[in-house]
């Protein structure tokens, strides 16, 4: 288009020649391998891309609804939300920014915790909203998974956790590293007590999250192509001055050096952990529910897929 | 511009420097100046407690980081009556940026785990600026799982600018090193007591944390990212990192408030660092105090104290 075609049309223009006609979020593009994804097929195969197999980043309701069997399930700790003790203010308020992100996500907090059965057997599970606040860690977060611990614990039964998350929460400053002791905390009586705890790393999950509760897990299971790690590749690259080899902190890296039991694929990870549970607490399955339940409602990840990692979120370069 | 002294302290280093001009010229001469030199000295005191009644934040980090800061191994020597360095976590190496081994305090028994960051070029790259590897959480975690089999309560000096974040650190599992520590101290079965003696900082810090008491040196500073760190998310430049300092909050006084440091210990006029000795006695003195008070508690009830505070963080 010449600039005297763009006059004579109007400012605009060139804008709106680019929009297809495809109707919002039909169409997705996969992060990986930019093939076009159809989004209903996209969330029957769970979000996995079905040509290369890349593992899109999805919710913490979705995460849970693949997760656990279809009935009898209970949200936990509710009753727990965010609070701003130092009334943090940089060029927001924190508390714009937390009524921001529960807007957007229509979460009070970074953790959702259910109780629920996985094939039959009664366990605890909670995942981190990643698009809440960089799935940080604050009070909530940490209070969220240290009372789904404390309902494991008291009932003897497993506990799952999915992190996907930047690090402790900077905005509430140090009360967000306690969080880090207390959650180790419970998680060592657990231990202690013979209560199994299952952390399964889904992308990504990085700082004080990972100098914590992802990491003091029974069985470590990570899915193809997590990212996790304490200090960010920035901040490793800032300090090293050197670049980081291919597949840094990826999980088959993780698997490398030990950090993780095996990766499992988003589509065999409730027979693993189903599996693996019944062997631990010798608890028989029930047969009947095998299949993974279908997904019931769609959910908008777009906007997230593409945003780069919030990294150093509470590791920075020393200086 | 006197190196010894901080941007905010020039004030201070340039009347000392007239009183130190004065002295050398009252040695060769007759003439009386003691009285002047005594008004500059009141005048140079006054200065220093009025800039240091009214620091920031920002200015707190400072002078937890001031180059002349004593450092765990300047208190190590100063407080305890012996001490027998214990080296390496028996898997890997010994790390040079955490400290440990058994001392005695007033006659006592006790575990020394301490952050150190090294004086001068050499010795800072030698304990790498103080910050530890995984083998050095290993290190401090044997030797405090040895503590608890053994009965000495365990002192830890807190003093790192993070956990090193490096290929290395990655490979060793320095998230998991962190975790277990935590873990671990959550439920030893001897007295803890934690001071951070200058900078706390985050994942690296907390590793080493864990316990029933923790205390912060008038002057420390202790944060879950270093305001540099904060600003460059924030404002994606560490110039503003006094603001970051500010609004998270960073020093004793506002922690005291939230809950989480038990104790300040007080520092000597203008900083640790301008009278080392006196330094080392305060804090001896609340150690002593503080370990004959949890030495008086059963154990039981310690452990079910500690994890009780711990999970009480963040409540209000």
């Amino acid at each position: 288009m010449s600039w005297l075609e763009r006059i004579r049309k109007g400012p605009g223009t060139q804008k709106k020649q680019r929009s297809s006609n495809v109707p919002e979020g039909l169409w997705k593009k996969c992060a990986k391998c930019s093939a076009p994804l159809y989004r209903p097929e996209l969330e029957k195969n769970l979000d996995v891309c079905p040509k290369c197999d890349h593992h899109l980043r999805i919710g913490a309701r979705r995460r849970l609804d693949i997760f656990l069997d279809k009935e009898g399930r209970s949200e936990l700790a509710t009753e727990v939300l965010p609070v701003d003790r130092l009334k943090f203010k940089d060029t927001k308020k924190y508390k714009d920014r937390l009524a921001e992100a529960q807007k957007a996500t229509g979460e009070k907090d970074a953790l959702i915790a259910m109780q629920g059965t996985l094939k039959g057997m009664p366990v605890v599970a909670s995942a981190f909203e990643f698009a809440f606040n960089g799935g940080s860690m604050g009070y909530a977060v940490g209070e969220r998974f240290t009372r789904a611990a404390a309902t494991a614990l008291e009932q003897r039964i497993p506990y799952i956790c999915f992190p996907a998350t930047g690090g402790a929460r900077m905005q509430e400053a140090l009360i967000s590293l306690m969080q880090m002791a207390k959650t180790s905390a419970i998680l060592e009586r657990m231990k202690r007590e013979g209560v199994p705890y299952i952390s399964v790393f889904t992308d990504p999950v990085y700082g004080g999250v990972t100098a914590s509760l992802a990491m003091l897990g029974d069985i470590h299971i990570a899915e193809p192509g997590a990212r996790a790690g304490f200090a960010g590749p920035n901040v490793i690259e800032q300090t090293i001055r050197q670049k980081l080899p291919e597949g840094f902190q990826r999980s088959e890296f993780l698997l490398k050096h030990g950090a993780v039991d095996m990766i499992v694929s988003r589509h065999d990870l409730r027979d693993t952990v189903a599996r693996l549970l019944s062997s631990i607490t010798s608890t028989p399955l029930a047969e009947a529910i095998t299949e993974t339940p279908a997904v019931a409602e769609a959910e908008s990840q777009t906007e997230i897929e593409d945003q780069p990692l919030p990294l150093g979120e509470d590791e920075q370069t020393p200086s | 511009m006197n190196l010894n002294y901080l941007d905010f302290e020039q004030p201070i280093a340039e009347l000392e420097a007239k009183i130190e001009e004065l002295q050398l010229v009252g040695n060769d001469n007759a003439l009386n100046i003691t009285e002047e030199v005594n008004k500059l000295k009141e005048k140079s005191r006054k200065l220093t407690e009025t800039i240091y009644s009214n620091l920031s934040p920002w200015q707190v980090v400072q002078v937890a980081r001031h180059p002349q800061r004593p450092y765990a191994m300047d208190y190590i020597e100063r407080i305890f009556d012996e001490f027998d360095e214990l080296h390496g976590d028996r898997r890997f190496g010994d790390d040079k940026a955490i400290v440990g081994g058994i001392g005695r305090l007033d006659g006592r028994p006790v575990m020394v785990i301490g952050e150190e960051k090294g004086r001068g070029v050499n010795e800072k790259i030698y304990r790498n600026f103080g910050m530890p590897k995984p083998e050095g959480y290993r290190k401090a975690l044997r030797l405090m799982e040895m503590a608890e089999r053994f009965k000495m309560p365990i002192l830890t000096l807190i003093d790192t600018p993070g956990a090193y974040p490096g290929i290395d650190s990655e490979e060793r599992g320095i998230s998991e090193a962190i975790a277990t520590n935590m873990a671990v101290m959550s439920r030893l079965r001897t007295p803890i007591i934690c001071t951070v003696i200058g900078e706390g900082s985050s994942g690296g810090a907390i590793a080493i944390g864990v316990g029933d008491k923790l205390n912060m040196l008038q002057y420390s500073t202790y944060f879950v990212i270093s305001p540099e760190g904060c600003a460059n998310i924030i404002w994606k430049t560490s110039e503003k990192a006094p603001l970051a300092a500010e609004a998270m909050g960073v020093t004793s006084s506002i922690l005291q408030e939230l809950g989480i440091v038990d104790s300040t210990i007080a520092e000597p006029m203008g900083g640790a660092h301008r009278d080392i000795d006196q330094m080392a006695k305060n804090l001896k003195k609340e150690l002593v105090q503080q370990l004959d008070n949890l030495q008086s508690i059963d154990l039981d009830t310690l452990v079910q104290n500690r994890f009780d505070r711990l999970m009480s963080y963040g409540n209000s």
